[in-house]
């Protein structure tokens, strides 16, 4: 594993993408702190609120590669015969990953202590500046591991680059968006239902075993109808509810209301770790498929 | 040692490895010979672990592939068909990252690598970014990353593909000195190469394994009948009377020329028995003089020719048209 974090940190920073990434974040966050406490503003927590917009882009530029480009390269080959296990492999990868995003971070939280060095007037409350910075660095940590998995997907680095920033995009406006969905039951209903049928149809595409598929989906249907008929009241919103929960960025925003919230934390966590299993299925698939 | 039983792997509906089954054994070179598309890269990849079957077990010195894979992928060295290189990197930092990912200990590293190195020639380009290397040279180092840890079973598919003619003929002797205390198997298209490397040949067609055993086996297993051409100076009815009472020899063409020379087909039904002898005695009892005496037999060519063509065919049919074709094989020239 050592091994892999190694090589994969030494293509990020021998290869421009680590660079740029940190050249990336640290210029917009000067231009946030700059920007910010010129006005006045003595909260370094707004800074980092708007630095999450950054990650829009420099999510998709740090990740693109990390398996597209093994893939495309047919280097991938050397990764499956290695005496590692895959979750090794993947883990390597993003730790790595993760230790890039995390440095211009680890950087932009010096800028506090420089401001309130140079301030004349009002310091930062450096207890929820750096509150805010971790939960930042879990927020940058949730996404890479969703940026890993949808490299992991793609053998073309363009596409892997596009597909991320497109989600990112869709996460930035998650709850905007939710907003759209309506309160009724039975909406709710038919929205599970769909979303039920999707999930058969990958079902049948990974799994290339149509009867199964068939049948899981419809016990699941049947089971949201025997749900339905129930607890008929409790589905009013519900799908609004479970979409909302996967509202990544808009965690963030109670560390930006002064607020350490650990469930948040605990959150972040949850979404890596589920991104990097994703990872790691996706990674194995390609052991069974060709 | 690795044993192979009853691989089975289905793309969809397509098959394309077979019920295939066989052992390899340390110390010897094992060749996969089949056409493109025959399932040579696909069994290549399940026996490495880089692909799961759909049945049938791998074992690599006793340890199962898929179920123990970290102890059974430990003990195999794998050069796939494109070498799978990071190409920002210099040889060694590549050679480096793959011994430490193989788990080769801290303290055997910097001499693993120097090894490796050696065997393969490139410790002159250690140094240099594998991007800026030639094919050939990336070839070894591929070669050198799958020798890293010292595997006891090698795995290289098409390793001579994209060298020329100079560095075919190094790579071929490495192969060969690897084969001595390792089971290397490499794969091929090109039949002079697996004979001049390969102790056994696996010809697979379609999947299957059509055949093996070494090379001399396969010649004689599917040569038929023997041909000796043979050219006097004599007549053909004085040929024909010196021959026809050799014990073994079956059915005679002769071809006379103007210049008083006599081109023979001699047919021999017994392949064991010294016809190069008899042949060559009868004929200098009779005081006639022999200009040519050569000895045709099918050639690893031949066989798979006849393998490979369509598996209904029976094999005698191809017989006519493949006498023909080049690559034959002279024993003895007179």
């Amino acid at each position: 594993m050592r091994a892999i974090f190694e090589r994969e940190l030494d293509s990020l920073m021998n290869g421009l993408t680590g660079y740029v990434y940190g050249a990336l974040m640290l210029l917009f966050g000067g231009i946030y702190v700059m920007a910010y406490h010129l006005e006045g503003s003595i909260d370094f927590t707004y800074v980092l609120f708007s630095m999450t917009f950054i990650f829009l882009i420099g999510i998709p530029l740090l990740t693109m590669r990390s398996v597209a480009e093994e893939r495309h390269q047919k280097t991938d080959q050397l990764l499956y015969s290695l005496p590692l296990s895959m979750t090794r492999i993947v883990l390597g990868k993003y730790l790595a990953l993760a230790l890039v995003m995390a440095i211009p971070g680890l950087i932009l939280g010096l800028y506090p202590l420089v401001v309130n060095a140079l301030a004349e007037s009002g310091a930062i409350p450096l207890k929820s500046a750096y509150g805010a910075l971790i939960g930042f660095l879990f927020l940058g940590m949730a996404l890479t591991a969703i940026g890993l998995f949808i490299s992991s997907l793609m053998d073309n680095v363009g596409l892997a680059a596009g597909a991320c920033f497109m989600v990112m995009l869709l996460l930035y406006f998650w709850t905007p968006l939710t907003g759209y969905i309506s309160d009724s039951p039975a909406a709710s209903l038919i929205a599970f239902g769909a979303a039920a049928a999707v999930f058969g149809i990958i079902l049948w595409r990974l799994t290339r075993n149509g009867g199964f598929a068939l049948v899981f989906t419809a016990v699941l249907e049947a089971a949201l109808g025997v749900c339905f008929a129930l607890w008929r009241t409790r589905f009013g919103g519900l799908f609004a509810e479970v979409v909302g929960k996967l509202a990544v960025f808009d965690r963030f925003d109670s560390f930006s209301y002064d607020i350490f919230d650990l469930r948040s934390i605990v959150y972040y966590i949850s979404v890596t770790a589920v991104f990097l299993f994703l990872t790691v299925q996706s990674m194995e698939r390609r052991r069974w498929a060709a | 040692m690795i044993q192979v039983s009853h691989l089975t792997k289905r793309y969809g509906d397509r098959t394309a490895v077979e019920d295939l089954t066989f052992t390899a054994e340390s110390g010897l070179v094992y060749g996969f010979l089949g056409p493109n598309g025959a399932g040579k890269t696909t069994t290549m990849n399940i026996l490495t672990g880089c692909l799961a079957a759909t049945a049938g077990q791998v074992t690599i010195d006793g340890f199962d592939i898929f179920d123990q894979p970290a102890q059974a992928k430990a003990r195999v060295g794998y050069l796939p068909e494109q070498p799978p290189l990071y190409t920002g990197m210099t040889v060694r930092e590549y050679l480096s990252f793959v011994a430490r990912a193989k788990g080769v200990k801290v303290a055997a590293l910097d001499q693993d690598l120097e090894r490796v190195m050696t065997v393969t020639g490139v410790t002159d380009v250690a140094e240099r970014l594998i991007r800026n290397l030639s094919k050939g040279y990336r070839q070894r180092v591929g070669i050198a990353q799958a020798l890293l840890g010292d595997p006891s079973v090698i795995i290289l598919d098409e390793p001579t593909v994209g060298l020329d003619p100079l560095q075919i003929v190094e790579i071929r002797e490495l192969i060969r000195s690897l084969g001595k205390d390792r089971t290397v198997i490499l794969s091929s298209h090109i039949l002079s190469e697996v004979q001049a490397v390969c102790d056994r040949v696996l010809m697979i067609h379609r999947g299957r394994l059509v055949a093996s055993g070494t090379p001399a086996e396969l010649e004689s297993q599917f040569a038929g009948k023997i041909t000796y051409r043979v050219t006097v100076k004599a007549g053909p009815l004085e040929v024909r009377e010196a021959l026809e009472t050799v014990p073994g020899v079956g059915e005679i063409l002769t071809r006379p020329d103007d210049a008083g020379r006599c081109a023979l087909e001699v047919s021999v039904t017994d392949p064991a028995g010294d016809m190069d002898e008899k042949l060559s005695f009868a004929l200098s009892d009779k005081r006639i003089p022999v200009l040519r005496l050569e000895r045709e037999q099918a050639s690893l060519e031949d066989v798979f020719l006849a393998l490979t063509k369509d598996a209904g065919e029976q094999p005698e049919s191809g017989k006519k048209k493949r006498r023909w074709r080049g690559g034959r094989r002279h024993e003895s020239d007179l």
